[in-house]
């Protein structure tokens, strides 16, 4: 048999798994075998699931005692994980992925849930957005949104000539972040550069037009007032920390690049999850419980949220600072509040559950910038997002949150029980060009900027 | 012995005038900068945070008590349900409040210049008995003195993470990375001290020795150590003092949760009160510097056999 056809009936075999209604749920689900929990986190209001799981007693429910400890950056939290410091963590959408294909660290991460969508933002210098200003078209009186690269393109263009780098910041090399970014600028015209880890290239700044490098989150505002970079692409609170501040102006949130962005997710090693099966799905199921509980009848609990989430030990900013885009605004511009009621959604349009489509369009991205430096046939994608994303961890955690009468089977969209594991065609993308995670090839030849069927940087 | 006597006023005043003066001036400069976290912070708002700190250690009891209570209902609950169910006493695992972290920092710190002392001593003593000891190792120590613990704490970090594995493991890993960054950091002065001790038994003890036929370790026991002891202290003094200042820096990077880390999180916190919780751990680090400095003087006085040098 061939292997792509292996591969499709694999696929298939585990979606005809999944296919299955709640009604059939399994056994009842055994104790922990793992209680004490040590799990880590990064200060950005979406590790919230994580703290309303704490504080509200979800963990404690599942008998899980869990430690929660905030960490110094993505690396440093990503490496506790691989050597077993933390048994899970709060992660980029794109670490598990990049460490299942040995870019950056080698590792055996499985993504059992999805923790939001959206959430992140890019922020420019006062004095860039002082510059883009004027060609900025008005709407009411206001810059009309969503903002393109476009207008930023002038900027870099004058830095060019005055001999200076355009340089901006993001948070990790395989951050949903970086991909964000790059997806803006290439989207308005401008090249962010390519990776190309087979010559030992990992700057990712070959052609580069702006420059990125990595600055972690809670510190990117200093950065800017440092003047070391001219902007940046970083989860909340830290667009509206600079905004607060008037540090700098927030162009664009990730909503407006693509609705509905699958954010950050929840991982753990993959040898953990075999080992403590049930401790896996308790975990989940706590998560799950949040993040209902997040989003409750249209945010209803957020401002609770937001007071849990400022205590020094969690994300530790200012209530004002947090609940702006947790409460459903952002404020771009020092006065120029609008609202965002999906600015950071943790359980609508199914946000919890791990797709592999949207592992799938992460990989794309990554082969688009060089850090997966040549072509791969699509099964090598599906492959991937199936060692990765665990949907029937999910669908089993849901399954038995039902069947112990916990949550209703009417809390969930019913595609958890009807999805194969891919999105429908997303076709929300500030430039239009529409994503279906079947045909990966397909779509990384579709975009304008960046490398195309077998070419490498 | 000396009776008791209440110190003349004009020693108790010096020092008081001195720490007004500080703190005025403190008070004049912080107000006269703005961050973009707000005014920096002076006595004032650092006392604040200080109340703040220590209130949040005491609701943190409170919490750990809840939490006692609660697991005490939940077994009786399952014991009635089950008399047989297996019943596990959970400790609590609160966020560490400050109090906690400041144990944590003076166990890490007490740990690694325990270790780098018991390394060091027999070191310097050999290397200052041994001429050849001496000339092979000494430029070994000279190169490893200046490296910063920034620059171990990567190779320790991996190192340890390869060579540390157990199933259940008595010590976390954040621990121990702090612990050898402070070790290896800490340990040359009292290696140099020692061996200079070594070097100033005199002539004459020397040959005292050699008249009495003193064996080498009767030798090592009666004459080389109580004329090094001062020295050796002296060594010890300016490590631990050296250990404490790089434990704060080894705590931020390895995330050992003790008051290195409390800085870090604060920084990153970036809410208008972390400047002030900030120069709280600033105020603490500092004076706990100092106590451990003092407590290093008293030891040394007490094995110093000149009871009447002065010791600063």
């Amino acid at each position: 048999m061939k292997r792509g056809a292996a591969v499709a009936a694999t696929l298939f075999g585990l979606s005809a798994g999944l296919v299955r209604t709640p009604a059939q749920a399994s056994a009842k689900l055994g104790e922990p075998e793992k209680a004490d929990l040590k799990f880590g986190f990064i200060k950005l209001t979406d590790m919230a699931p994580l703290a309303i799981a704490k504080e509200l007693g979800y963990f404690e429910e599942e008998g899980l005692y869990v430690e929660l400890e905030a960490q110094a950056n993505w690396k440093v939290l990503l490496d506790r994980v691989i050597d077993g410091q933390l048994d899970g963590a709060h992660m980029l959408a794109g670490q598990p992925i990049a460490a299942t294909i040995g870019y950056g660290t080698q590792a055996d991460i499985i993504t059992p849930i999805s923790l939001d969508l959206n959430g992140n933002g890019i922020t420019v210098s006062n004095a860039v957005w002082e510059m883009m200003k004027p060609s900025i078209p008005k709407e009411n009186g206001k810059p009309k949104h969503p903002i393109g690269a476009e207008y930023l393109k002038p900027v870099v263009e004058q830095y060019r000539k005055a001999g200076k780098l355009f340089k901006m910041g993001m948070v990790f090399p395989v951050s949903t972040h970086n991909y964000e970014l790059r997806y803006w600028l290439a989207a308005g015209g401008l090249h962010p550069g390519y990776y190309a880890p087979q010559r030992g290239d990992t700057a990712g700044t070959i052609q580069a037009q702006v420059h990125l490098s990595v600055t972690p989150p809670p510190q990117m505002p200093a950065t800017l007032e440092a003047g070391t970079i001219d902007g940046y692409c970083v989860g909340e609170p830290w667009n509206q920390q600079a905004v607060m501040r008037g540090i700098g102006v927030a162009v664009i949130t990730d909503y407006e690049i693509w609705k509905n962005n699958p954010e950050k997710v929840f991982g753990v090693r993959r040898e953990f999850a075999e080992k403590f099966p049930n401790t896996t799905i308790r975990i989940v199921r706590a998560l799950i419980r949040a993040q209902y509980w997040l989003d409750q009848e249209n945010n209803k609990n957020r401002p609770e949220a937001v007071k849990i989430l400022s205590r020094p030990y969690y994300v530790g900013a200012d209530y004002d600072v947090i609940a702006n885009s947790m409460t459903g605004f952002f404020e771009y511009e020092r006065g120029d509040r609008r609202a965002a009621h999906d600015f950071n959604v943790f359980f609508r349009y199914n946000a919890p559950y791990p797709y592999y489509s949207d592992a799938i369009w992460y990989l794309t991205q990554m082969r688009r910038w060089g850090q997966i430096p040549e072509q791969r046939p699509d099964d090598w994608y599906f492959e991937t997002a199936k060692k990765v994303y665990r949907p029937d961890l999910y669908k089993a955690a849901a399954e038995s949150l039902i069947a112990e009468g916990i949550m209703n089977e009417s809390d969930f969209p019913e595609e958890v029980w009807k999805s194969d594991g891919f999105r429908p065609v997303q076709r929300g993308f500030i430039d239009g060009i529409p994503y279906d995670g079947r045909f990966p090839n397909r779509y990384i030849d579709s975009l304008p900027i960046g490398l195309k069927g077998n070419e490498k940087a | 012995m000396v009776p008791f006597r209440l110190p003349p006023l004009r020693s108790l005043l010096a020092p008081l005038i001195g720490l007004t003066l500080f703190l005025a001036v403190w008070q004049g400069v912080a107000s006269q900068i703005d961050t973009s976290l707000g005014k920096f912070p002076g006595p004032i708002e650092t006392w604040q945070q200080f109340t703040n700190l220590i209130e949040e250690y005491q609701q943190e009891k409170v919490r750990e008590q809840k939490f006692y209570e609660q697991q005490r209902i939940r077994n009786e609950k399952k014991l009635q349900e089950n008399p047989n169910a297996k019943i596990v006493w959970r400790e609590y695992r609160g966020m560490p409040t400050y109090l906690d972290k400041i144990q944590r920092s003076l166990i890490t710190v007490a740990s690694g210049f325990l270790l780098g002392s018991l390394i060091a001593i027999p070191v310097g003593l050999l290397i200052g008995i041994s001429k050849t000891a001496y000339s092979a190792i000494n430029p070994i120590i000279q190169v490893l003195k200046p490296i910063s613990p920034l620059a171990w704490l990567p190779l320790v970090t991996i190192v340890i993470s390869a060579v540390y594995e157990s199933e259940s493991p008595l010590f976390d890993k954040a621990y121990l990375t702090s612990m050898f960054v402070v070790m290896l950091c800490s340990l040359w002065p009292t290696i140099i001290n020692t061996a200079a001790g070594v070097g100033s038994v005199t002539r004459d003890m020397q040959n005292v020795s050699r008249v009495l036929r003193l064996s080498p370790l009767t030798h090592l026991r009666k004459i080389v150590l109580p004329c090094t002891i001062p020295s050796m202290f002296t060594g010890l003094r300016i490590s631990l003092g050296i250990a404490w200042m790089v434990l704060i820096a080894a705590e931020m990077l390895a995330q050992n949760p003790g008051l290195g880390k409390f800085v870090w999180d604060e920084f990153q916190n970036g809410s208008s009160q972390s400047l002030a919780r900030i120069m709280v751990a600033v105020v603490t680090i500092g004076i706990i510097g100092f106590l451990l400095d003092r407590l290093m003087l008293l030891a040394q006085r007490w094995v110093s056999w000149d009871k009447t040098a002065t010791l600063r």
